[in-house]
């Protein structure tokens, strides 16, 4: 099943630099995606355009039936409780307590006095405890988010992600500021979600490697064109050099 | 190329300090102002409070009315902030970069705490004396608009210091303006408003003195009229209550600081 | 241990429940709790404070539609009556004069106590006095300090700027000793080693590294202390424009004129709050606190 069609995708944020062109992919239910790509090709403003967290140009994105770019406030609002969101740099708040961070997720199902007043239902509750068990880190459900590790952090993202109960989960460089052992653990989990669960990841990655052992298909993102789409075993030296310049390459690996 | 950074940066700091010399010597021909004069002024100054500035037995009688309009004072300041914190609270989502609602409001909300904060308390407090008339209130307003404007700006700093990520991440998950301010932006910016909160109280307290000089309202009349009837001592006893106010106010604020940032 | 840990519920192990058996999401740490109790506080004594207010001979309803005609007439018809342009200028001179002259001399004398008052560059006890008696200082109002030193030395600029100087000096005093404070304990060790004196560990290690700190903070007080010198010009009779606006206001009740001064205050302000801003962005990088 088809759960998300791209078409001739097209994205700019001022006159003069086209950030997106004519992306076009499609994602089945369950695939585990990575796009990679340079700096400043286009990645995260992919991402974005999916739920819409930018607006897009030109061209249709469809996700699981629904029009992405012609969605209204409360349908759009719909749209990104079914599209998790990890984050580079985690994006959780600071001061408050590692389970309130997870239960923000829950905001979509909820209307603007049950949010404010913080009503939660204890199922929800209970779910919480659930996921932040799943991925290790229960104990600390009660320490404020500023004492954790980058990479429980990060963890605690996921956690948010999950308990909106999401079709996909969208990681915008979910690894890039973790050390090696975080990353591999992180990696590990997205992995899982989408092998245990069955949920859809599209994952940021410019760790070509991460994206060749973990994932089933990889897009190449050239200066916003997508210049590679195919199973990550077809990745070889030749697409890569294609994807970030020979040159930059050289950079990479060194 | 360093030596030539060394000694352009030697020039300008040598222009620098003719600058200000020669406006400080243009001041103080403006002001008529003698520096020898003033330099003599101060040990006498000095002397002449050490020997008329004491607390003498009979001004302790006058400490329970001096009380009383400390009190009021002290009530003016605290509610004038709090009161003015709410508004500028508003003002402040309005105005910053991260939960502004659209650019028109963002102007707005700017425009009004710069004009309120740069016309000066005086100013507020003779505008709203000719029709408020000389009471509390007159000097509660001056303040609040005073603080409204101050408060403003550090809010929109506040909120803009929390940053933009965990509004991004909860826009992501469909959550409406209300609950991101209330969640993320509430809990994360509060700390440092309070703490904006307790500077601008004790702030006010001493402005409070000011304008009650202006409005004749508080401990700032209490203090003019003990000056223009030339009682020093009860002058000194009234800046001695102040003094230990603003100092209890000081601690207590820094305690509070202390925890919660 | 894994294997022991999947028999016992989650329950028990995390989660914690407040008395009605609902599940707790909140840590109940001190910070909250005096964060809340603050607010409470703080709200009561507002609610309180107007109940202590003393309502001598106002009228809301009369008042609120006078201040509203007022303010129109000030701000959209300004004008000069009892003095010239030029007398204007000169008043609006003598301010930033009064301003320019406390803050300058301020610099100079909080130099010498910031330099007792750095921990690093001075003994623990000299610090603490020095830091003491600025406390204290500070806890009087800048114009109880104009009107006690115009008794004593007569009203003059020489009071206004004597008066004024004590709030800029603990200002300066506490920013310029923190500043000397953030050195780099490195550069100071390392001159200490080659034999340098104090005055040489000043002059070459701490100053050149501070200076345009010192300078863009002796700035930001030249603003505060402009509209200072409004105010005792207004409140202590110390002249300038502010002594303008007392009487167009409370003298000749000429709205138009004190709408004229507070406009001229504004304009000045404005432009003095615009270079700090710069300054703060450019050698503050985090907020600055007042």
């Amino acid at each position: 099943m088809t759960l998300l069609q791209v078409a001739k995708l097209g994205k700019s944020y001022d006159s003069q630099t086209q950030v997106l062109k004519d992306v076009s992919f499609t994602v089945e239910a369950g695939e585990f995606v990575s796009v990679i790509g340079p700096s400043g090709a286009g990645k995260s403003t992919l991402l974005r355009c999916i739920n819409r967290m930018v607006e897009i140009n030109h061209g249709k994105i469809l996700f699981d039936e629904r029009d992405v770019g012609s969605l209204k406030k409360k349908d759009l609002r719909k749209l990104r409780t079914d599209i998790g969101m990890v984050f580079q740099h985690y994006n959780l708040v600071p001061r408050l307590t590692v389970i309130e961070n997870v239960l923000h997720g829950r905001f979509g199902y909820k209307n603007t006095v049950q949010g404010v007043l913080g009503r939660f239902t204890e199922e929800e509750k209970e779910q919480a405890f659930y996921l932040l068990d799943k991925l290790g880190i229960a104990e600390h459900a009660y320490k404020r988010c500023d004492q954790l590790s980058g990479g429980q952090q990060q963890r605690v993202g996921i956690c948010r992600a999950l308990i909106q109960d999401p079709k996909l989960i969208l990681c915008d460089e979910p690894i890039a500021s973790l050390d090696p052992n975080s990353s591999t653990v992180i990696m590990d989990h997205l992995q899982s979600i989408t092998k245990e669960l069955g949920i859809t990841c599209i994952v940021n990655l410019h760790q070509v490697e991460v994206a060749q052992s973990y994932s089933d298909r990889i897009i190449g993102l050239r200066k916003g064109e997508v210049v590679f789409d195919g199973r990550s075993a077809l990745l070889l030296e030749e697409q890569i050099n294609h994807i970030y310049g020979t040159k930059q390459r050289e950079l990479i690996t060194v | 190329m360093k030596e030539k950074t060394i000694r352009k940066s030697r020039w300008m700091t040598t222009i620098a300090f003719i600058i200000i010399i020669g406006v400080t010597y243009f001041s103080a021909v403006i002001t008529d102002f003698n520096f020898i004069e003033g330099a003599l002024t101060f040990p006498a100054a000095i002397s002449w409070i050490a020997s008329n500035l004491w607390i003498t037995a009979e001004t302790w009688e006058r400490l329970p009315a001096i009380l009383t309009k400390l009190n009021e004072t002290i009530f003016m300041s605290i509610a004038a902030t709090t009161l003015a914190a709410v508004i500028s609270l508003f003002l402040g989502l309005m105005g910053s970069q991260t939960t502004k609602v659209n650019n028109i409001f963002s102007v707005i909300a700017r425009f009004i705490a710069s004009f309120s904060r740069n016309i000066p308390v005086v100013a507020w407090s003779l505008i709203l004396l000719i029709s408020f008339g000389q009471n509390s209130l007159t000097g509660f307003l001056a303040l609040f608009v005073g603080t409204l404007g101050f408060l403003t700006r550090a809010f929109i700093e506040t909120i803009d210091e929390a940053g933009h990520s965990a509004v991004e991440a909860l826009q992501a998950t469909g959550a409406t303006y209300s609950h991101i301010v209330s969640k993320a932006v509430l809990p994360q910016s509060l700390p440092q408003m309070l703490s904006w909160i307790l500077f601008m109280i004790e702030t006010n307290i001493r402005s409070a003195t000011l304008v009650g000089i202006l409005t004749g309202t508080g401990i700032g009349y209490t203090f003019d009229m003990y000056y223009k009837s030339l009682n020093y001592n009860a002058v000194a006893l009234v800046t001695f209550t102040i003094v230990i106010t603003v100092i209890i106010i000081e601690l207590i604020s820094n305690r509070i600081r202390k925890v919660i940032l | 241990m894994e294997a022991f840990r999947e028999k016992i519920p989650l329950e028990q192990l995390y989660i914690k429940r407040a008395k009605n058996g609902k599940i707790n999401i909140k840590s109940g740490n001190k910070i909250d709790l005096v964060t809340k109790w603050t607010i409470a506080v703080l709200t009561l004594l507002t609610v309180l404070a107007f109940f202590f207010f003393d309502y001598t001979g106002l009228s809301l309803e009369r008042a609120i539609p006078e201040t509203w005609h007022n303010l129109k007439t000030m701000f959209l018809e300004p004008s000069l009556s009892h003095f010239s342009w030029g007398e204007a200028m000169y008043q609006i001179g003598v301010t930033v004069g009064l301003g320019v002259l406390a803050t300058v001399i301020g610099a100079v004398i909080a130099l010498f106590l910031s330099f007792m008052a750095a921990e690093n560059l001075s003994k623990p006890w000299v610090s603490k006095t020095v830091r003491m008696v600025m406390a204290f200082i500070r806890a009087v109002p800048t114009v109880l300090w104009v009107l006690i030193f115009a008794i004593a030395a007569g009203l003059g600029s020489e009071a206004a700027v004597l008066g004024m100087l004590f709030h800029s000096i603990a200002y300066l005093v506490k920013a310029f000793s923190e500043a000397f404070e953030e050195v780099d304990n490195g550069i100071l060790e390392a001159m200490r080693a080659t034999g340098s004196n104090w005055w040489h560990i000043v002059t070459h290690g701490v100053l050149p590294s501070t200076f345009t700190y010192l300078l863009s903070w002796t700035f930001l007080r030249f603003e505060i202390n402009f509209g200072v010198a409004v105010a005792m010009g207004a409140a202590a009779g110390a002249g300038g424009i502010g002594f303008e606006l007392f009487m167009a206001s409370g003298f000749y009740f000429d709205l138009r004129e004190v709408g004229f001064i507070t406009y001229a205050i504004l304009i000045i302000a404005i432009v003095l709050e615009m270079a700090s801003t710069r300054l703060k962005n450019r050698y503050f990088p985090a907020s600055v606190r007042n």
